[in-house]
């Protein structure tokens, strides 16, 4: 039986998202923008129509919006997470192997499964628009690779309805399809060895499928044998069923309006600090070292420029939302340099381990760790149980004037009873 | 030291009594915390009889989500599906998994807005009934931008 992965990938997902619970929406140009309203960062087909590009600064686009009518909303995480979760949770019914991509892909195991693959893929578009309302595209193929593009090929070529199963074509009709995809368009090939590649005459994905992979391997690096063995049908990378422990948590924003005072720096770390090392216990990890970086607007020119970065190392790997803070307020006004307008700030976590390596020290205070760890478990248990922030350290502020411009956010629909759509009646 | 008991109003209390409550017994589950709580209440030490026979109590999510991934809660706003227990303010459990059949009360979008009516499929076409006699019948005609959002399962009215 051939090997068949599906890569399941939902349409414009943040804007898909929106016109859930805004059906107004439906037809017309919306685009999402990125935190602090700055870039575009999902964009309907109507916005797209209209040459509206990704990570644009949206005060750029401000003319052409409101020449077109164009619907500028605040990105609304809480309502894409939990619509996500719903997808992705309805996609685990339809294989017993998935792999949970990104906020809005998913590979699906199809081998085994014995309906036709390309209806199978229409029933779960079916569902998934049905159910919860979000359009998807399913490409399905012998590897992960290919799968990208079959899917990539379903949303871009009407013809296919939504649906491109590799596995169905000949392997003629495939070609002729991989001769007319840029090879940029696959998994893995970074926009900086594109012209490298064409140096040498591979233009096309066709091209790359044919090119000997040892030699490219040889040339760029190991991953291209993997890739050219992929497109030729034979899959590389297995399905990770669980995501993989990140071995960094980073945490950065950008502020609501610029600073240059170094007590508004201060909550801000503090409050990204917080947030990293929730993620960090949620994966049961201790980290070992925070780094922390500032800077000013780059997109100010006229403005004097500053950035600096900073990584300070702890004494042994912790959990403990107030020892990274510690330091990482430590760095922070080591590269602070006051007169700058600072506009974003950030923390990393690394040397990242699972709690439960931790190695025993010599000098261990075994009480105090007990009592952190005690600490960090009430603190997470009140504030996934009474929302995010309902208990923080003190040094956040309670009222940041740096906090984020949300201007124009959605409702969250599904997770604030005080938000919910209204019907009409 | 602050007093959690005094110092700290009532949801974080609860909330910071039972975080505790979970460090006393990390490695319980819930099921054997509510136990370990009960046994606490016994004063003289005897265990009760009640002990063995302790479940989990009864979640209202249970029994009105069918579907945990298609069921939605939307707001009332209006007085048209009156005669059918449906008042201004209540809330409403959503599924959009089910099908909507004849006579079934639905989230509606017409026109770009959310309503709830109840759906009835005539040799005419779709019509949409209010509860409430002021309100008219609307027919679904081709000229409406119409969809059917989801069904309404449950209505969760406050006395």
């Amino acid at each position: 039986m051939p090997r068949a992965i599906a890569l399941v990938d939902c349409n414009n997902f943040y804007v898909s998202c929106e016109r859930v619970f805004q059906p107004k929406l439906e037809g017309r140009p919306v685009v999402v923008l990125s935190n602090n309203d700055g870039c575009v960062v999902s964009r309907s087909q109507e916005a797209k129509d209209l040459g509206l590009k990704m990570a644009v600064p949206w005060y750029q686009m401000k003319d052409i919006a409101r020449r077109h009518g164009i619907v500028a909303l605040s990105s609304n995480y809480s309502l894409y997470s939990d619509l996500s979760n719903r997808v992705m949770s309805l996609l685990s019914c339809f294989s017993p192997g998935q792999e949970v991509y990104s906020i809005d892909e998913s590979f699906l195991e199809l081998t085994g499964i014995t309906t036709d693959h390309t209806a199978y893929g229409q029933q779960i578009r079916k569902a998934i628009g049905q159910c919860i309302g979000i359009p998807v595209c399913v490409g399905i193929a012998p590897s992960k690779t290919l799968a990208k593009l079959a899917n990539h090929v379903s949303k871009k070529n009407p013809r296919f309805d939504s649906v491109c199963d590799f596995n169905s074509m000949g392997a003629t009709e495939l070609n002729i399809l991989l001769a007319s995809i840029a090879v940029g368009e696959v998994w893995g090939v970074g926009k900086h060895t594109v012209p490298k590649l064409q140096e040498i005459g591979i233009h096309s994905v066709l091209d790359l499928k044919c090119a000997p992979a040892k030699r490219l391997g040889a040339r760029f690096s190991i991953v291209f044998e993997r890739i050219v063995e992929e497109l030729n049908g034979t899959a590389c990378l297995e399905l990770d069923d669980v995501a993989p422990a990140k071995q960094q948590i980073t945490c950065s924003r950008s502020f609501g309006m610029l600073t240059s005072s170094l007590p508004d720096l201060e909550q801000a770390v503090i409050s990204y600090t917080s947030r990293a090392g929730e993620k960090l216990r949620q994966q049961r990890s201790m980290a070992g070292g925070i780094h922390v970086y500032i800077r000013t607007n780059p997109h100010k020119e006229n403005d004097p420029q500053y950035r600096q970065n900073i990584l300070m190392p702890l004494v042994e790997p912790t959990d403990d939302t107030r020892l990274f803070c510690r330091a990482a307020l430590h760095g922070l006004r080591q590269i602070y340099r006051s007169g700058y307008a600072y506009q974003k700030a950030g923390v990393t976590l690394t040397r990242i381990i699972p709690a439960a390596a931790r190695p025993n020290t010599l000098f261990d205070d075994v009480i105090s760790r007990q009592k952190s760890h005690a600490l960090m478990k009430a603190m997470d248990h009140i504030n996934n149980k009474m929302g995010s922030g309902t208990l923080k350290l003190l040094g956040e502020g309670t009222h940041p004037s740096w906090a984020m411009r949300r201007e124009n956010r959605s409702k969250r629909y599904t997770t604030e009873w005080g938000e919910l759509a209204v019907c009409f009646v | 030291m602050a007093n959690l008991n005094t110092d700290f109003p009532n949801p974080v209390r609860r909330a910071a009594h039972s975080a505790l409550l979970s460090l006393t017994h990390p490695n319980k589950s819930m099921f054997e915390r509510q136990r370990a709580l009960l046994r606490k209440a016994v004063p003289a030490g005897f265990p009760s009889p009640a002990d063995d026979y302790v479940e989990r109590r009864l979640s209202l999510d249970e029994h009105l989500i069918q579907h945990r991934e298609s069921t939605f809660f939307m707001r009332v706003a209006g007085h048209s599906m009156r005669d059918l227990g449906i008042f201004d303010g209540d809330l409403l459990v959503v599924d959009r998994s089910v099908p909507a059949t004849h006579g079934c009360v639905v989230v509606a979008v017409i026109d770009g807005e959310f309503t709830v009516k109840q759906l009835l499929y005539t040799p005419q076409g779709k019509v949409l009934r209010a509860a409430h006699p002021d309100y008219p019948e609307v027919a679904v005609t081709a000229e409406h931008d119409f969809s059917i959002w989801g069904v309404v399962q449950w209505n969760v009215h406050r006395l």
